[in-house]
């Protein structure tokens, strides 16, 4: 694969660099607020990126992709509750937990195209959050704290803000890695396939809902494993993490980062969450301002960020 | 006489109060260019998706090498070697030509379950697309987007991906529509040659293609056959004259 010089590809070199040389800019201007918002921003870019593998690559626009994160989130907080505090359970619970979801809904919502997915997979969702809110045991609506982080036997201690930053940034790295791989695969060429024309791939012998499945249940175990970070980042999980507002949130972050491009879905976040930072310290009503610019650059950056940097390349 | 490669049965599709195909039956021999004609709206294109299994039938069997795939999905047929293109074109505009045939030639190759290596480098894979992309005379285009590509070149990339899938047997709905002279002349020239080698049927509004290509014609009319046989046949068929007269007369006579 040849690495052409653009300014996509350019974007996506300073990106990295940037979010791994971010501690340490945090550490020598004693900022310790940019850490915690990255860390939170990094959280939500895997989210983002595990949405776009099914939005942007496979053409699901699954408007309940939240639910995972709030799966992911109850699977590390109700065992760290029923005292199994080791991550090397709760986190493959957690992913598993997601899979098994992803799988269940999928297999019912793909039988739907359009409108109707959109609006199912948001039921789903939905479905999911109010079943949290009663779990009474587990704090219901008011959520659940956790008193201890995911004990990796001393292999890394989570609640030590720069490791666990780096754990982050190496699950991003590492989920945009394995989606580059996908997209280029077989099984990425069929699902990308079926989003530009599903009757043709019929016609040419691929059984279409398999492999749309498959990938819905690959999106969501990735977001999963967003979802126990975030409960680990936030030593919280609560019924919120998966209300629609929170699937809405990802959505922009990849239509605004730009579409089944590597790295959109990354500056999506970014864009989103600092936007949200800098405009809410600025005003109460910040939401007034968010709201038109995104509108803006989805209007008129059509393909988001990534198309305003130029066409198509590696990034 | 051997089975046909493909039997119709009392085939029977309705869309409301229309019958758009209408008890009709059908055989096509191994090895022979079959053509079916009829003017607009007889049902050609129904009957077509239906032998491909994008639309169902209401009753009726429709048999091919000899199982019955009346309920089999588009793609199991397809796995069976039933390969169409599309009178409208369909392809996946946002790929490469050598895509959109490598990706045919893959969902004959096995299943697609390989997340990791790098599809476009299966060098088996993408020497079959570039051989079926030659035959077409697509070659020099292989790594141009199909957006780019004109109507012409498209149409051809349609019978390069049908090819691609190894078919037994090819349903051509139109692969001649839209085209200019030239590029309908190198298409009837073309079809000539894979004539020798797949048995075809051809549904075509081209008359002079269809009687210079086809062993045997069927005529549709209002979804039924009214004739079938050899191309001298049907042209001294009566019940044929009327039929093309007749809907033109209908026309005229509705027209105001």
């Amino acid at each position: 694969m040849s690495f052409a010089f653009n300014a996509r590809n350019a974007a996506a070199a300073l990106l990295v660099a940037g979010l791994l040389l971010l501690p340490l800019y945090s550490s020598l201007s004693g900022n310790v607020f940019v850490l915690t918002l990255f860390t939170r921003i990094v959280i939500f870019a895997l989210a983002a990126v595990s949405l776009n593998l099914i939005m942007g690559y496979g053409g699901m626009m699954s408007f309940g992709h939240a639910a995972y994160l709030g799966i992911g989130g109850y699977a590390v907080g109700i065992l760290a509750f029923e005292g199994i505090g080791s991550g090397f359970i709760q986190w493959p619970v957690a992913l598993l937990a997601s899979a098994l979801y992803a799988l269940v809904i999928g297999a019912l919502s793909l039988r739907t195209r359009g409108v109707y997915f959109i609006m199912i997979t948001l039921a789903f969702a939905q479905m999911a959050y109010y079943v949290a809110s009663s779990l009474a045991r587990y704090g219901g609506d008011d959520g659940l704290t956790i008193y201890k982080r995911s004990n990796f036997a001393g292999l890394i201690n989570l609640s030590s803000r720069v490791p666990f930053y780096y754990l982050c940034l190496a699950c991003l790295f590492g989920g945009i890695y394995l989606i580059w791989r996908i997209v280029n695969s077989r099984f990425g060429l069929v699902v990308q396939g079926l989003r530009s024309n599903e009757a043709r791939m019929q016609a040419i012998g691929f059984p279409a809902t398999r492999y749309r499945l498959v990938c819905f249940v690959i999106a969501g175990t990735m977001c999963g494993l967003a979802g126990a970070l975030l409960a680990n980042n936030t030593d919280f999980v609560s019924p919120a993490a998966m209300y629609w507002t929170r699937s809405g949130d990802l959505m922009v972050m990849v239509i605004l980062g730009g579409m089944g491009t590597l790295f959109g879905p990354v500056i999506g976040a970014i864009a989103y969450l600092v936007l949200e930072d800098v405009l809410s310290r600025c005003t109460e009503y910040w939401a007034l301002i968010m709201g038109p610019l995104l509108l803006l650059i989805v209007l008129f950056g059509r393909g988001g960020i990534m198309g305003l940097l130029g066409r198509r390349g590696d990034g | 006489m051997a089975e046909p490669l493909l039997g119709v049965e009392n085939l029977v599709r309705r869309f409301g109060g229309i019958t758009a195909t209408d008890n009709l039956s059908l055989e096509v021999a191994k090895g022979e260019l079959h053509a079916i004609i009829g003017p607009n709206g007889a049902g050609k294109t129904t009957l077509i998706s239906q032998l491909t299994g994008q639309l169902s039938p209401d009753s009726g069997t429709i048999r091919f090498a000899g199982r019955d795939v009346t309920r089999l999905p588009a793609w199991r047929r397809s796995a069976l070697g039933l390969a169409r293109s599309f009178q409208i074109t369909s392809l996946l505009p946002d790929f490469t030509a050598a895509d959109n045939v490598a990706l045919a030639a893959q969902a004959h190759d096995g299943h697609s379950f390989y997340f990791w290596g790098n599809a476009r480098k299966e060098k088996h894979l993408r020497e079959a697309a570039h051989a079926a992309l030659g035959r077409v005379g697509l070659g020099h285009r292989a790594d141009t987007v199909v957006s780019k590509l004109s109507h012409g070149e498209q149409r051809e990339l349609e019978l390069a991906v049908a090819l691609a899938t190894g078919p037994q047997l090819l349903l051509l709905d139109e692969p001649m529509a839209g085209l200019g002279v030239a590029e309908s002349a190198r298409m009837v020239q073309l079809l000539q040659e894979l004539r020798r080698e797949f048995t075809i049927v051809l549904v075509e509004h081209d008359m002079e293609a269809v009687f210079a290509l086809a062993d045997r014609i069927s005529v549709l009319v209002y979804g039924r056959v009214i004739a079938c046989g050899a191309p001298d046949a049907i042209r001294a068929n009566d019940e044929v004259k009327r039929a093309y007269l007749g809907e033109q007369h209908a026309v005229v006579g509705h027209g105001r």
